[in-house]
């Protein structure tokens, strides 16, 4: 193949990761902005996304379109579920100080891994997609599918930000995440606030591995990268600025797809990883998040 | 009587600042707050919105009992808070921060336009950032966001602390013509020039406690209170 045609593929490849990327970094953005808490299991919740997704399709029969609509729904749900009962059990118990709360989403993680590995078992199961047609290029064919996971993917990024912007829910998030005292002081349920973000947050991750599992198959070791590249992600993009974590996801999985099919997927993270580090000693609040 | 407290007791952990405070306020009034600095006013505002732990004492508002709701049910009962400092959700609008005060009481056309009448410059402002406001616009910012709640009790924690003149004068008038409007104001207030144009009483603060409150009628600038309680 031609050194174009090549690149483009390259740059599709790099489209669907940032997409993907994108969807799960918000997630972790929006809980970080406003509920101060880094969660290190938000990985998991993609991986759960993934698992939930093979779970659902498997036990739905019919067309193979209908199962995977019934798991983009399902399976966010469940989640999301499963994260407002970590922070009622765990989170809020904390007061949501932001180091314990580290610690105990590093327990969070394994909890989850260890019960993924119990429940669900060690091997990597495939979803189908839940279409199968390919677009055909002048020079190669690609995945339709893949193409839906960016739509879809900027789709759910636009109704996040419409949420946030113009809905009296939105307000109440971004009040809060400005100074929790105060909005209470006017009437807003700070705990109840926080337990829909952190909610919202995994929705977010498990969708974002609803969205990846007819592409990578479901496992239960499945949430590191997302996790590693989520915190990549955040740090540039600026924690809290949904648009900075736009951004950064487009520069990061462009680069990723280009880097890793030119060179090594491993050059890619490296190559990521250091431009984390040089964002932190240069511009340590993020490119686009406003000083601290 | 709108506001009435008995032996509030409160504090910030294993420390105590608050001992025992009686204080009451009532619609159309102005009770103003005096007392040197550290000697708890803010802090008692803030117990009064529920927004820390009361360990003793009662605070009730037309005979419903508030010291045992969790914060976020306060302002439900018609407080509406001024912070010190101001504390404007900055990176929001003018009209989102005014859209958080009305939230309990859902956000209705005709409130806002009262309040912005009361407050024309904002109206100008409202698609600014709070952050980007001048003091005196912020400080209007923050009495317009509590308006928006309607409330019955209004608690202003030293409104006009670093502003000129001119922007003093318009803040006192609102105040004025919120008493007007039956409001029970509540203001805390350093300077003697501003409580004797405002205050209907004073509650004269020392350590913790009310020690005496004086209807101002017959007060004057060199009152003995003034010299004993707050130092000038
Ligand atoms: N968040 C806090 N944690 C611990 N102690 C506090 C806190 N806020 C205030 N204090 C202490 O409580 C006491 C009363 O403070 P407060 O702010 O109520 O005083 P104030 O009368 O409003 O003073 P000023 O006139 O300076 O505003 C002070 O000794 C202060 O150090
Ligand atoms: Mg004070």
């Amino acid at each position: 193949m031609a050194f174009g045609p090549f690149l483009l593929l390259a740059l599709m490849e790099g489209l669907v990761t940032a997409a993907v990327l994108a969807l799960a970094a918000s997630g972790l953005s929006l809980v970080f902005g406003v509920m101060r808490v880094v969660n290190v299991a938000h990985g998991e919740f993609y991986m759960l996304g993934a698992v939930l997704a093979w779970v659902v399709t498997t036990m739905i029969p019919g067309p193979p379109a209908l199962a995977f609509v019934a798991a983009l729904l399902i399976a966010p749900l469940i989640v999301a579920t499963l994260a407002a009962l970590a922070d009622g059990l765990i989170l809020k118990r904390l007061a949501y100080d932001p180091e314990a709360t580290i610690v105990a989403t590093i327990g969070l993680l394994y909890m989850i891994q260890q019960a993924a590995l119990s429940l669900y078992g060690p091997n990597a199961n495939p979803v189908r997609a839940p279409f199968e047609w390919r677009i055909q290029l002048p020079w190669f064919g690609y995945s339709g599918y893949k193409l839906f996971v960016v739509l879809a993917a900027l789709a759910v990024l636009l109704a996040l930000w419409l949420f946030m912007t113009r809905t009296k829910a939105g307000l109440i998030m971004r009040a809060t995440q400005v100074d929790r005292t105060t909005a209470c002081a006017f009437g807003i349920n700070v705990d109840r606030v926080y337990m829909s973000t952190f909610a919202l947050g995994a929705g977010l991750a498990a969708l974002a591995g609803v969205l990846v599992v007819p592409i990578q198959q479901a496992h239960y070791l499945m949430g590191g990268d997302p996790l590693l590249l989520s915190f990549i992600v955040v740090i540039i993009g600026g924690l809290g600025s949904l648009r900075g974590t736009l951004i950064a996801a487009l520069v990061i999985g462009l680069s990723d797809g280009v880097i890793s099919m030119f060179f090594t997927p491993t050059l890619a993270k490296i190559l990521a990883t250091l431009l984390v580090a040089m964002v932190l000693v240069f511009r340590p609040q993020g490119l686009f998040g406003a000083k601290a | 009587m709108a506001l009435e407290v008995k032996g509030l007791t409160a504090g910030y952990g294993p420390v105590t600042v608050l001992h025992g405070v009686d204080f009451s306020a009532s619609p159309g009034r102005i009770t103003c707050l005096m007392g040197r600095n550290g000697v708890g006013k803010s802090t008692f505002l803030k117990c009064l919105m529920g927004l820390i732990p009361v360990s003793a004492g009662a605070i009730t508002l037309d005979g419903t009992a508030l010291q045992s709701l969790p914060a976020h049910e306060v302002p439900r009962h018609g407080l509406a808070y001024v912070p010190q400092g101001r504390r404007l959700f900055g990176p929001l609008t003018v009209a989102e921060n005014l859209a958080v005060g009305g939230l309990v009481r859902g956000n209705d056309r005709a409130t806002l336009n009262h309040v912005l009448t009361l407050f024309p410059r904002l109206r100008e402002r409202l698609a600014q950032t709070a952050q980007t406001l001048s003091g005196g616009e912020q400080q209007m910012l923050a009495i317009a966001r509590a308006l928006c709640l309607q409330p019955k009790v209004l608690l202003l924690d030293e409104p006009t602390e670093g502003l000129q003149p001119s922007m003093i004068t318009l803040i006192q008038e609102a105040i004025l013509s919120l008493k007007g409007q039956g409001v029970a104001v509540v203001l805390v207030e350093q300077r003697v020039d501003a409580v004797l144009k405002l205050a209907d009483r004073v509650a004269f603060m020392v350590a913790g406690r009310v020690e005496e409150t004086r209807e101002i009628k017959g007060m004057a600038a060199d009152d003995l209170a003034f010299r004993t309680y707050v130092g000038v």
